[in-house]
């Protein structure tokens, strides 16, 4: 029932990678939305959602089921928000979404989740995982996922150093995701990034290659 | 088989649905109409599996209805776009999926006009132009390369007719006929249906019909 996961989770392509660094954290995407592996449909489709003032959740997978999931979430947060009256911390919702999806045990969401954020108070980086049944992994460098999950890592190890700036940051994810992307069919098509800072959030979009 | 054609323009958006209805090699009806409308500024294109496409048509422009009924005004062409993404998601994973794929074309004076693309699985994106059926694969590349932001009706309507020349061109099944309509802040307005412009036989250079004596 299952083997039909990694033809599912490949379908639409996508790419989404995440770096900590000092009292900083940097998710990037790419923005292809491609149909049935062969077709591109639109290079305007990022795949990071806003869920906290620093709290940004990326997904790849079925983007049917991404934009189902970030959908729900964004209504479990604004619940828990209105609820508590406080903001989500980044572990919370890691575990509200882990939760979430694993819910759905025998018949998932198809969809890969990374959860990047600051710890409030310490602004200390938070990087997460969840695979497509909630599976949860804890980063302290740096979170792949996607169709050129590969690739990705095999950019991130070597470029990933401890304590890096928001600058440098940017520098390394960017080249990270461009380069891992051009080896891969069916992501690309524009990149956006997004860099978390104790004070502000910067969203910027990459020139790429465009094929 | 089908193929089904959205272009926002200025103010507007053009929406065009060839107008072949057929089931396994045999055209039942060659001036079948797949627009349908949701609201006064609503246009919902819908092709794919026989039933479903009426049926999910009419289940959302009803639940539209409903909702101006109950809070006096229309939805937002988002808000409709949202509305139809998750029924479709959501009535995916049930008993009875609905296998259609459906381009949403609508007009509010907050955010002028809007194009929707969503294909059976509820994937939704905002499109400047965007295809279904297997004349995406002609006619994509020629949107790519004419299409421009800001166009005016004309405009929009001479590309629409490119992209039919090439469906007629290299496409295998024979698609003569589109239905064509405009959303914009006025409502939605009926146009002539298009056809492929004819163009006179080719003549072969170089050859010369002979008289044999």
């Amino acid at each position: 029932m299952n083997g039909d996961a990694d033809k599912l989770l490949a379908y639409n392509g996508g790419a989404v990678v995440a770096m900590a660094g000092k009292q900083c954290v940097a998710l990037a995407s790419d923005m292809r939305f491609g149909r049935d592996q062969f077709q591109t449909v639109s290079s305007q489709f990022p795949k990071l959602y806003c869920l906290g003032p620093r709290l940004y959740l990326g997904l790849t997978g079925l983007i049917s089921d991404i934009q189902t999931v970030s959908e729900t979430m964004q209504y479990h947060v604004n619940l828990y928000e209105l609820n508590e009256r406080r903001q989500v911390k980044p572990h919370v919702f890691t575990s509200m979404l882990s939760n979430h999806l694993y819910a759905k045990r025998f018949g998932p969401f198809y969809v890969e989740s990374i959860v990047a954020g600051l710890q409030p108070k310490t602004y200390e980086p938070y990087l997460a995982s969840l695979d497509i049944l909630g599976g949860t992994t804890v980063s302290k460098n740096f979170s792949v996922t996607g169709t050129c999950k590969a690739q990705l890592y095999g950019m991130c190890e070597p470029l990933w150093k401890t304590d890096l700036d928001s600058m440098n940051l940017f520098e390394v994810l960017s080249q990270a995701l461009l380069n891992a992307v051009d080896r891969d069919a069916l992501s690309g098509w524009g990149a956006t990034v997004c860099i978390i800072e104790p004070d502000r959030v910067t969203l910027r979009t990459l020139k790429a290659r465009m094929d | 088989m089908e193929c089904l054609i959205g272009i926002r323009g200025k103010d507007f958006v053009l929406m065009a649905g060839d107008s072949v209805a057929g089931r396994s090699v045999v055209a039942m009806k060659k001036d079948h109409d797949k627009m349908y409308q949701l609201s006064n500024r609503l246009l919902m294109a819908a092709c794919g599996e026989g039933g479903d496409t009426v049926q999910f048509a009419e289940y959302i422009a009803k639940n539209i209805q409903l909702y101006r009924m109950r809070n006096g005004y229309d939805l937002s062409t988002k808000a409709a776009a949202s509305f139809t993404r998750r029924n479709l998601a959501d009535y995916l994973r049930s008993s009875t999926p609905y296998f259609v794929n459906l381009l949403i074309g609508g007009y509010d004076d907050s955010d002028g006009a809007d194009l929707y693309y969503m294909d059976y699985l509820g994937s939704m994106v905002k499109l400047p132009f965007g295809v279904h059926g297997y004349g995406s694969f002609f006619v994509l590349s020629v949107m790519d390369r004419y299409y421009k932001e800001d166009m005016t009706r004309d405009e929009a309507l001479v590309l629409l007719q490119r992209c039919i020349d090439e469906i007629h061109e290299r496409f295998i099944i024979n698609l003569n006929s589109f239905k064509v309509k405009i959303v914009d802040k006025e409502g939605i307005h009926v146009m002539k249906d298009l056809r492929p412009t004819t163009k006179p036989p080719e003549e072969t250079p170089g050859t010369q019909s002979m008289d044999i004596v």
